[in-house]
């Protein structure tokens, strides 16, 4: 008797309909759209700095425009929601074990959030917004 | 032993995973107020050009910049492959090339600085 192997019929490019789980995950997925653009506009900002003061002020005034200000938020959104997702991910992703138990992994994900918030005081901070 | 080159792709990928949650939420932040004409000071041209001017400042950008990168590209070339575009060998060359030429870009701008 032969086994018939369970086949199932998948689209390509709608499956992530069938569920809401399905739907959360190409979220975030969908996030690294926004963040790898605003990587290239990070490279761009290089640039414009290396290039002198001139093009510093011409790239901040650019920065000014509505499409940039939509990217932005779009952008931010992206962000938060990639770190978010991250480091909820980690106690999953690295759990620890002390002795015969594992630390709780409200302590794991709330320890990134921790640092998370600090690094970013700190650099808010330096950067003279706080 | 089987050889892989799967984690010379993967350890950048976790790495600029980890950089990008940690970093890229208080960066956008900071180019959200430059966008709204509150030009944080710290983004101010003698500021960032003497972070960027310092070893460490362009060592902290470089690696931020870089890891991010790839990370992204890592990561576009799976969205891709999850909507649907199957030309996995094409789209994987073209991230990931943009990625190094994107991080090589960075480096000789923060050169020149």
């Amino acid at each position: 008797m032969s086994r018939r192997p369970l086949i199932r019929e998948v689209p390509p490019s709608t499956w992530f309909f069938r569920h809401p789980r399905y739907l959360r995950y190409m979220a975030r997925e969908v996030t690294s759209l926004f963040v790898g653009a605003y990587c290239v506009l990070l490279v761009i900002a290089m640039q414009r700095l290396s290039a002198g003061p001139i093009a510093w002020q011409e790239f901040l005034a650019a920065l000014r425009s509505p499409a940039s200000l939509v990217f932005h938020l779009a952008a931010m959104a992206a962000a938060f929601y990639h770190a978010g997702t991250w480091f909820n991910a980690t106690q999953k992703a690295m759990p620890l074990q002390l002795g015969e138990d594992f630390v709780p992994g409200a302590y794991i994900s709330g320890a990134h959030y921790l640092v998370w918030a600090v690094l970013s005081l700190v650099v808010l901070f330096v950067a003279g917004v706080i | 032993m089987a050889k892989s080159h799967k984690p010379v792709v993967w350890f950048p990928f976790a790495a600029g995973g980890t950089v990008i949650a940690f970093c890229m939420p208080v960066i956008v932040v900071l180019g959200f107020l430059a966008a709204l004409g509150h030009v944080p000071p710290g983004l101010s041209y003698e500021s960032l050009r003497a972070f960027a001017a310092h070893g460490i400042g362009k060592l902290i950008l470089f690696g931020v910049i870089a890891l991010s990168l790839w990370s992204s590209a890592h990561r576009l070339r799976c969205t891709c492959y999850d909507f649907g575009l199957r030309a996995d060998t094409l789209i994987a060359t073209v991230l990931y090339v943009a990625a190094i030429v994107g991080s090589a870009a960075t480096a000789m701008f923060l050169f020149r600085i």
